[in-house]
């Protein structure tokens, strides 16, 4: 067994599995844009912070996004934060948390001010400002102009940011764990989470961090999906930490397509492209978008884009060889804008689908791209749970950001370039709470003493796992379920279907094989490890489709096309028993108040685009 | 006495030729791939593996191509990968003789057998694996952020359009490393000489109109190693899978350096 003192080498299956103790104030996993945001926030309010990743923290999934971060600057014109607020409850269709929403967009301008403080370099006006492009949904005076407010770095505003964080971390000294995998949380007896275990890729050391405040930044699990936008390291650690803990997932069956995923390779072209005044077209040439969105056309929200685009493949009016795709159009932009503003999926239009976007449209089809569920928090990032009567109940210790928290600004369905914001509004969030509520180097009781145990009995099953079913094998068979059975369009019978079938995937999980038996950069285990969280994640959001009988947002049921908001407007809860795999489901209510008062309660009506 | 043969332990033998899985239906063929295994428990001399590639089965890419052998052939095969669109810098590697991204490079662009190699003149962790702890090291030592002494205004800092432009083919490096290890005189003085990413990003920052540390900033780079190793060999522009120029922006920061001292 495994046991809890120095740095001694602990047996497992008469394995030997060194582990190494830290102690730290805050504990970061993941180095994304939510969590390097936190890092630099903890750091400077004097906070002892480590933060651990699997990848260089450039190489993080923000680094892809392309068009802007939402935010009521007013460099093109006249803006309010109030207007984003309201477009935000919109987009959410009205599962989304007020009070959070509130917190973001208010915050909004601030902390895009202070990103091109540390270095952004965001695309200007003559006039010297920060110039923002029209995006999805994104009005002025609720709802009747187009409002200009996604600022950008041409289209690679991520990766602008993600590197500009990563520098801004390393100005304050903060102390990295690179290519560390995180393999479990540590939970106490009184359900507070105390840490985290990782391990080390170069060497196979464990690493055993002990923290006051551990901060989930894993991101979302794309990747459960045969097609998606996501990086293939998009695997959820974070939320399958969280449910091996105990703890609940919320709103997982709201997964958003990306309504411009290039035809084949899924790569992403952004809705910037559209904000820039790209517009689609089916096999008849017609710009279809106006019937389904007559006010917006091509700059409705990505779901009702993506839904559109779905319901004219159906209809046979998808075009190449097979009729199954969409033309996105460029070619009438004039060339030197699209050199400026869109350079990057100029690019990825040539390399990937071999098209020259000044002359040819773009073969595109909706994409898997976006997590709106996750582990739920309150504005101030705390992880949440219901238990004991109460919805909003806080779990000691846990923090959760960006993809992988559910904060619930996003609701059923996120806006374009509101995810950027939502990293680093919540990442400072985090950032400032845990200045308020920790004292630097505070004493911190022993970690329980089978704190190791769970982790390493996980990883030393999976190492040697030796059945007859390699990993690809099975995460292909999720993927391919997931592709089929939970897609744009959803019915019960589909659904039910699709939970059958990935229960049967997860009844294939003892034959899994494990063919590298290092411990020296063994990606045959990480992704092993990576797949098993994926799994999770999958079962959770399937079962949790199959109970929401209502249409919002993302989650679209033919059975039952109407919102619902009397019986439906709550936020999805999902329990996950880590033997079973069976999903207990629960519910706890939307908050429907704001955070001040300098904005009333927007009240539920029609989506209308 | 100076040693000219290469140490025992790094010539690279011939290695395993792994069986193809049966071959899905279609006319795309099959392509030869040679990759360097180099694995760390055993301490064995590296070698080259061959596989064959059912390219009615795989993607276009040669990360695609990777991806199937760890899928279908070898799940021991290890490198690095991420984004897989050319954004991550993450699956920087050695393919047909240059330094690229598995990602965006197309096998079509290639003849006949397609040869990958890990990072040239790196420490290689296992197969396609560097360790890439000096080149980061090095980076941080730029102080890759900006820096001011005027009060930070309430709103953006103002850069007008001409001087954002000057950023352009400068802010877009991902650290891919492919540059740095495909240029000579890094391979002779990574250990002194910061190499073309590195001093790519260094110029980035001296060149924003924001940034009001110039001086500190040329200051130390003024050395006979940091600097002044670059010897206009032009690999790092002809390799850079972003289309980027690190010759030219080390040849603006030599100019600045004689400009100050004029």
């Amino acid at each position: 067994m495994a046991t809890n003192g120095g740095n001694g080498a602990p047996n497992y299956n008469g394995r030997a599995y060194p582990i190494e103790d830290h102690t730290y104030d805050v504990i970061v996993v993941g180095a994304g844009g939510s969590g390097l945001r936190a890092v630099v926030g903890c750091s400077e309010a004097g906070l002892k912070t480590a933060c651990i990743t699997k990848v260089f923290p450039t190489r993080s999934h923000t680094v892809a996004a392309q068009g802007g971060i939402s935010a009521s600057l007013g460099n093109m014109g006249e803006d309010d934060w109030r207007w984003h607020m309201y477009d935000t409850v919109k987009g959410a269709d009205w599962l989304g948390d007020q009070d959070s929403i509130e917190y973001l967009c208010r915050n909004a301008p601030a902390a895009v001010y202070e990103l091109e403080h540390w270095g952004v370099p965001f695309s200007r006006l003559e006039n010297g400002k920060i110039y923002q492009r029209p995006f999805g949904g994104m009005t002025t005076h609720y709802g009747k102009g187009t409002a200009q407010r996604t600022a950008a770095a041409a289209d690679r505003t991520g990766h602008a940011i993600l590197h500009t964080l990563y520098g801004a971390a390393l100005k304050h000294q903060a102390e990295f764990f690179i290519e560390y995998f995180a393999l479990d949380l540590i939970m106490d007896d009184e359900g507070r989470c105390r840490g985290v275990i990782a391990l080390k890729l170069d060497d196979g050391t464990l690493h055993r961090f002990r923290g006051h405040t551990t901060i989930l930044a894993t991101g979302g699990y794309g990747r459960a999906y045969f097609s998606c936008t996501s990086a293939h390291t998009c695997t959820g650690d974070g939320g399958a930490m969280a449910l091996r803990a105990g703890l609940p997932l919320q709103d997982m069956e709201f997964v958003q397509f990306h309504p411009t995923g290039i035809y084949g390779s899924g790569c992403l072209i952004t809705e910037g492209s559209r904000g820039e005044g790209g517009y689609l077209t089916n096999s008849e040439g017609e710009r279809f978008m106006e019937r389904y969105a007559p006010s917006a056309k091509d700059l409705a929200s990505r779901d009702v884009v993506s839904r559109a685009m779905t319901i004219e493949i159906r209809e046979g009016r998808g075009v190449g060889a097979k009729k199954d795709h969409i033309f996105l159009h460029l070619d009438h932009l004039d060339p030197k804008v699209l050199a400026e503003r869109l350079p990057g999926i100029s690019e990825s239009a040539r390399i990937f689908a071999g098209v020259d976007v000044t002359r040819e449209p773009i073969p595109v089809i909706p994409t898997v791209h976006y997590n709106m569920g996750g582990i739920a928090t309150n504005y101030h990032g705390e992880a949440l749970t219901k238990r004991d009567g109460n919805d909003d109940s806080i779990i000691p210790g846990l923090m959760a950001l960006g993809e992988a928290g559910c904060v619930s600004v996003h609701g059923a369905n996120r806006l374009g370039s509101n995810s950027l914001i939502d990293l680093v509004v919540f990442g400072r969030a985090a950032g400032l709470r845990c200045a308020e509520t920790i004292k630097p180097n505070e004493r911190q009781p022993d970690l329980p003493k089978d704190s190791a145990d769970k982790a390493l009995s996980r990883l030393d099953h999976l190492r040697h796992a030796n059945g007859g079913t390699p990993t690809a094998v099975l995460r292909a068979r999720m993927q391919d379920v997931m592709q089929t059975n939970c897609a744009v369009f959803r019915t019960g019978e589909v659904l039910e279907e699709g939970s059958k079938k990935i229960h049967e995937v997860v009844a294939g999980l003892p034959d899994i094989k494990v063919t590298d038996r290092s411990l020296i950069w063994n990606t045959d285990l990480i992704e092993t490890l990576e797949f098993d969280n994926l799994i999770a994640q999958a079962v959770v959001t399937m079962d949790s489709a199959v109970n929401r009988k209502e249409s919002r947002g993302a989650h679209a049921r033919e059975d039952f096309p109407d919102r619902d908001d009397k019986n439906w407007m709550t936020h999805s809860l999902a329990w996950l028993d880590p033997k079973s795999f069976k999903v207990t489901l629960d519910s706890r209510p939307v908050h429907t108040y704001t955070m001040t008062n300098d904005i009333a309660y927007i009240e539920p009506k029609a989506r209308v685009y | 006495m100076a040693e000219f043969a290469l140490p025992k332990n790094s010539k690279v033998t011939v290695g395993k030729k792994w069986p193809m899985p049966a071959k899905v239906k279609g006319d795309k063929g099959t392509r030869d791939y040679l990759v360097y295994r180099f694995d760390p428990d055993t301490g064995e001399n590296p070698r080259m593996d061959t596989y064959t590639v059912d390219l009615d089965d795989c993607g276009p890419m040669v990360l695609d191509a990777l991806i199937w052998i760890k899928n279908k052939v070898d799940p021991s095969l290890t490198f690095r990968r991420s984004c897989r669109e050319g954004v991550c810098g993450s699956c920087a590697m050695n393919v047909d003789g240059g330094n690229t991204l598995a990602c965006t490079k197309d096998m079509k662009d290639i003849s006949a057998t397609v040869k990958v190699y890990p990072l040239p003149h790196q420490p290689v962790v296992k197969d396609l694996v560097p360790d890439l702890t000096n080149f980061y090291a090095q980076h941080a030592s730029i102080q890759p952020w900006l820096k001011t002494t005027s009060p930070t205004p309430e709103k953006e800092w103002q850069q007008s359009h001409e001087e954002r432009q000057k950023l352009d083919g400068l802010y877009e490096c991902i650290l891919c490393a492919c540059c740095s290890t495909a240029c000579p005189s890094y391979w002779w003085n990574s250990d002194r000489f910061l190499g073309p990413a590195v001093l790519l990003q260094a110029y980035r920052w001296i060149i924003d109109s924001r940034d009001e540390a110039t001086g500190e900033r040329l200051d130390n780079l003024e050395d006979p190693f940091r600097l002044y190793r670059c010897h206009t060999i032009m690999n790092c522009a002809n390799t850079c899978p972003k289309h980027l120029n690190p010759a030219k922006a080390i040849a603006e920061i030599k100019k600045k350096m004689v400009e100050r001292q004029v």
